[in-house]
C-alpha cells in the first residue's frame, strides 16, 4: 500500500526550497509516488516523516530467502487474498523432515529417494525445495552426522537445521551457515541468543509462539535488536484453529499492514494418518503457508501436493500456453499423421503424453488459441477452421508431410466439413478424450 | 495485542433441504441440509457455518465403461445390478446420500425408458436415502427421461440435474411441479452461473431449491479454475448478491477418475507410486481443495476417498460445531 503524492507532501517541510532538484515540494512528492527519486534528495526530512515514507515503500509480507545458489527458495511477497485477485507469487517451499535418530542406511535411502522425486507437469519441473534435519536423537554427533550425510548426497535443496538446543544449532552453524540454512525455532524463552546467533550469520529464523500476540511481540523484539529475517511459526491446537491464524496472519498483514506479522509463514505437519497429512497440508498450502515441512517422502503424496502447488499458484491472468507450432513426437516423418490441438499447455501437453504413450511417431499441429483449451477456444472462435489453416500454412505443413489428412479433437466434429473445404484436406475426427488417442492411432 | 481483523459480511448462502421423510410426504429416512454459509470455508470465529459439507456416493444405473480397477476392486460384485449397488454403498459404506447418474440413457446405449423408470422406482423402496438424480449430459434424452423421474419421485425432495443456459426449460418445469430442486450447471464462468440462476427462477423456481454445479476441474486439470470461480461466487455470496448465493455441487469422483495420475498403474510410470494409494489420493485433494473454495456436496467414488473426506470434515468441526 504505498502512500499517494498529497499524502507524501504532506510529510515534505513544503518550504519548495528546490535542494532536491525539484522546482516545489509538491513536485518532488509526486517522482516519490512514482518511486522515480529516492527520499535521501530532501536534506530537511523530520526523521519521523523519514521512517513513514520508508515504512510504506516496503512490501507488507517480507520477501524472505532461504538457502544457497541452485537451492534457493524465495517466500513471501504476496500481496493479495484470493489468487483471483492477482495472483500468488512465491509458491509455497515443500520439505521432507528427516529425524536424525534414524540408522545411516535409512538416512541415506530417504535422501535418494527425495532426490528422485521430480515429475515433469506441463512443461514444468515439479520437485521439493527443502530437506529438514531434526534432531529428535539429542546427541549432538547424531544432528551433525545427519547433516553431513545430507550435504554430502545433495546440495539441490535448502536446509532447516530443527533443534531444541542452542549449542547443537550453533555447532552446525559453525559448520553450515555457508549454505545459508533455515534456523528453527526461537521462542519467547531462547530468542535472545539464536538471534544474535541467526544475525552474525546472516540468516533465517523461525519465530514461533502459541497465538498472535505472542508472535507479534515476539518479532518486534527481533526487530528492535536489528533483526528482519524472520518466518512465522504461529502454533495452534487443532487444524481449523491453525487455518485461521495462518489467514489473520495473511489478512493482518496486507489489510491492516501489521508489520509485526508481515513475514512468511511455515506449517510442521505432525506425523500422524499419512491421508489426513496430505489433506492439512493441502489445506495450508491453499491458505497461506510459506513453507510446509511434511513427514512422507513416498512419491504419490509428493506428486499429488507439488500438482496442488502448481494449481494455485498458476498466474490466473494467463494461462500456461506453449509456442503455436508444429511438434514432431519421436521419429515423425513425411507418413506420420497429424493431430490438430491447441496451444493451452495443459491441453497439448495431455494430447503429446498420449501420443508418446501410443509409440506411433506422429506431428502434433498446435493452433494459436491464445492458450484456451479445445472446447473454450472453440466457442470463444480461436479454434476454427480458419484458425487451423493459419497454423497449417505456418508451419508449412503439406511440405512436412505427403498425405493430406488431420485428425481434430472429437469435440469439434462440427467442423470438419468446413475446415475439409477451407484446407482441401481429408478431416479425421478423432477421440474427444486425449485418453482415446492410443488406440486411435493405432487403429488408424 | 492483536486485533483479529474480521470481515464483516452482511450476506449468506441458500440453504437448500435434499429428502423428504414420511411426515414430509416423501419416504427418505433422513433429510440433508446444505448451504447456509456466513463465512468462508472452516472460519468459525467470523460467521456461522450451520451445515457440513456432504459427500454423495456415485452410483450408475449401468455397469461402468471406463472406471479403473482401484474401482473395480470395491463395487464389481454389485455391477449386474444398480439397485444391489445402491444398496451396498448405503449399508457397507454408510453412505450419507446417493448420486444416481443415468448413463442407460445415452443415446450410445439406449436402455429402454420404462426399464430407467422401474429401476427408480425400485430404487426408492431398496434404499431410503435422499437422492441425487443426473442425466447422461444428451439434452434430448435427459428432457424425455428426466421429467418422467421426476414425476414418480414427486414429493421426494430430490436433487435433479442438469440443466444449463440452452437447456433449462423442461427439467426447472417438472422439478418445479414434483417439490424437487436442481442442479444449475454452468461452464466455469460466474456470468453464466448468475444469468442461469435468473432463468431457473423466472420460472417460479425459488433461489432455495437452486444448487450450482460450477464444473469441476480436478487436480492438475484446471482445478485452479473451477477453485477460484467458486471463491468469486462464494465472496459475491457472501456480499450479498442473492442471485448467485446458491450452495455448490461439485462432481469430484467423475473428473479426478479421468486423471491419468489417478488411473496409471505403477508399472506404467514406476516414479508415480502405487496407485492403490495415488488414485484415492488424487480425489481426495481435489475434494479438500474444493470444499476450501465452498464446496456442499461432493460427489465422490472410492470408498476409502469419501470417508476419509468425511473424517477430515469432521476433524475440522470438531469443537466448532
Amino acid at each position: 500500500m504505498s502512500l499517494s503524492s498529497l499524502e507524501i507532501y504532506k510529510l515534505l517541510p513544503k518550504t519548495n526550497c528546490r535542494q532536491c532538484g525539484f522546482p516545489t515540494c509538491l513536485a518532488f512528492a509526486m517522482q516519490l509516488a512514482k518511486k522515480a527519486v529516492s527520499i535521501d534528495k530532501c536534506p530537511f526530512l523530520s526523521e519521523e516523516a523519514k521512517k513513514t515514507l520508508e515504512e510504506s515503500s516496503l512490501p507488507p509480507i517480507r520477501l524472505i530467502t532461504i538457502g544457497k545458489e541452485d537451492a534457493k527458495l524465495e517466500i513471501g511477497n504476496e500481496t493479495v487474498l484470493f489468487r483471483h485477485e492477482e495472483k500468488f507469487y512465491h509458491p509455497t517451499g515443500i520439505g521432507v523432515i528427516l529425524e536424525d535418530d534414524l540408522p545411516d542406511s535409512e538416512i541415506i535411502k530417504i535422501i535418494k529417494k527425495i532426490k528422485g522425486l521430480e515429475f515433469e507437469r506441463i512443461g514444468q519441473k515439479l520437485k521439493l525445495d527443502l530437506i529438514a534435519i531434526r534432531n529428535r536423537s539429542s546427541s549432538l554427533d547424531g544432528f551433525l552426522k545427519v547433516i553431513d550425510l545430507v550435504v554430502k548426497e545433495t546440495s539441490s535443496f535448502s536446509l532447516v537445521f530443527m533443534s531444541q538446543k542452542i549449542d547443537f544449532l550453533k555447532k552446525a552453524l559453525e559448520l553450515y551457515s555457508g549454505l545459508k540454512p533455515l534456523i528453527y525455532k526461537a521462542t519467547k524463552d531462547n530468542y535472545l541468543e539464536l538471534t544474535q546467533l541467526a544475525k552474525s550469520y546472516g540468516i533465517v529464523l523461525v519465530v514461533s509462539a502459541e497465538n498472535l500476540d505472542e508472535l507479534s511481540l515476539l518479532t518486534k523484539e527481533l526487530n528492535k535488536m536489528g533483526f528482519f529475517e524472520i518466518v512465522l511459526e504461529p502454533q495452534a491446537d487443532s487444524v481449523s484453529s491453525l487455518l485461521w491464524n495462518l489467514t489473520q496472519i495473511r489478512r493482518l498483514a496486507l489489510k491492516r499492514r501489521e508489520r509485526s506479522l508481515g513475514y512468511p509463514t511455515l506449517v510442521v505437519l505432525e506425523d500422524t494418518d499419512k491421508d489426513l497429512e496430505i489433506l492439512f497440508a493441502s489445506t495450508y498450502l491453499i491458505k497461506y503457508a510459506g513453507i510446509l515441512l511434511i513427514n512422507t517422502s513416498e512419491p504419490e503424496d509428493i506428486l499429488g501436493i507439488l500438482t496442488l502447488r502448481q494449481n494455485i499458484y498458476t498466474d490466473p491472468q494467463k494461462p500456461l500456453q506453449i509456442e503455436p507450432k508444429l511438434y514432431p513426437v519421436g521419429t515423425a516423418n513425411q507418413n506420420s499423421p497429424v493431430l490438430v490441438t491447441t496451444n493451452f499447455s495443459l491441453t497439448y501437453y495431455t494430447v503429446l503424453g498420449e501420443v508418446e504413450a501410443s509409440k506411433i511417431p506422429s506431428y502434433i499441429l498446435s493452433v494459436d488459441t491464445e492458450g484456451m483449451s479445445v472446447l473454450t477456444a472453440w466457442a470463444a472462435e480461436k479454434f476454427t477452421a480458419s484458425s487451423i489453416v493459419t497454423a497449417m500454412e505456418k508451419a508449412n505443413l503439406k511440405e512436412k508431410v505427403s498425405h493430406r489428412s488431420l485428425i481434430i479433437p472429437g469435440y469439434v466434429a462440427l467442423m470438419s466439413g468446413e475446415l475439409e473445404e477451407r484446407s482441401g484436406w481429408q478431416v479425421i475426427v478423432g477421440p474427444k478424450e486425449a485418453s482415446g488417442i492410443p488406440s486411435f492411432l493405432k487403429n488408424l | 495485542m492483536i486485533k483479529e481483523y474480521l470481515e464483516n459480511w452482511t450476506g449468506l448462502v441458500n440453504t437448500v433441504k435434499i429428502g423428504a421423510t414420511p411426515q414430509e410426504g416423501g419416504t427418505r429416512r433422513k433429510t440433508i441440509t446444505v448451504g447456509g454459509e456466513k463465512t468462508l470455508a472452516f472460519l468459525f470465529k467470523e460467521g456461522h457455518l450451520p451445515n457440513k459439507p456432504v459427500i454423495a456416493y456415485e452410483i450408475w444405473d449401468i455397469k461402468p465403461i471406463d472406471w479403473p480397477e482401484e474401482l473395480t476392486n470395491y463395487y464389481s460384485d454389485v455391477w449386474s445390478d444398480p439397485l444391489d449397488w445402491a444398496e451396498k454403498v448405503a449399508n457397507v459404506y454408510k453412505a450419507d446420500l446417493l448420486c444416481v447418474r443415468l448413463m442407460g440413457i445415452h443415446p450410445e446405449i439406449n436402455r429402454d425408458i420404462d426399464y430407467e423408470l422401474n429401476f427408480i422406482k425400485n430404487l426408492l423402496k431398496r434404499v431410503n436415502l435422499p437422492l441425487i438424480i443426473v442425466g447422461c449430459g444428451d439434452d434430448e434424452k435427459d428432457n424425455t427421461v428426466l421429467p418422467l423421474c421426476s414425476q414418480i419421485t414427486k414429493n421426494e425432495r430430490c436433487l435433479i440435474g442438469e440443466v444449463t443456459q440452452d437447456n433449462y426449460k423442461i427439467l426447472t418445469a417438472a422439478v418445479l411441479a414434483d417439490g424437487h430442486n436442481i442442479i444449475a450447471q454452468s461452464p466455469i464462468d460466474i456470468n453464466i452461473a448468475k444469468q442461469l440462476n435468473i432463468l431457473i427462477s423466472d420460472m417460479g423456481l425459488s433461489f432455495d431449491r437452486i444448487v450450482i454445479n460450477p464444473t469441476v476441474g480436478a487436480l492438475g486439470y484446471g482445478l485452479e479454475y473451477t477453485y477460484s470461480i467458486m471463491e468469486r461466487l462464494r465472496l459475491a455470496a457472501l456480499n450479498q448478491d442473492k442471485v448467485i448465493s446458491s450452495p455448490f455441487i461439485c462432481f469430484v469422483g467423475q473428473e479426478s477418475w479421468r486423471a491419468k495420475e489417478a488411473k496409471a498403474r505403477q508399472d506404467e510410470f514406476y516414479s508415480w507410486g502405487k496407485e492403490s494409494r495415488r488414485g484415492p489420493l488424487w480425489e481426495m485433494i481435489t475434494a479438500v481443495s474444493l470444499v476450501l473454495a465452498g464446496a456442499d456436496i461432493l460427489v465422490m467414488r472410492h470408498p476409502k476417498a469419501i470417508e476419509k473426506i468425511k473424517e477430515y470434515i469432521e476433524l475440522m468441526f470438531k469443537n466448532n460445531f
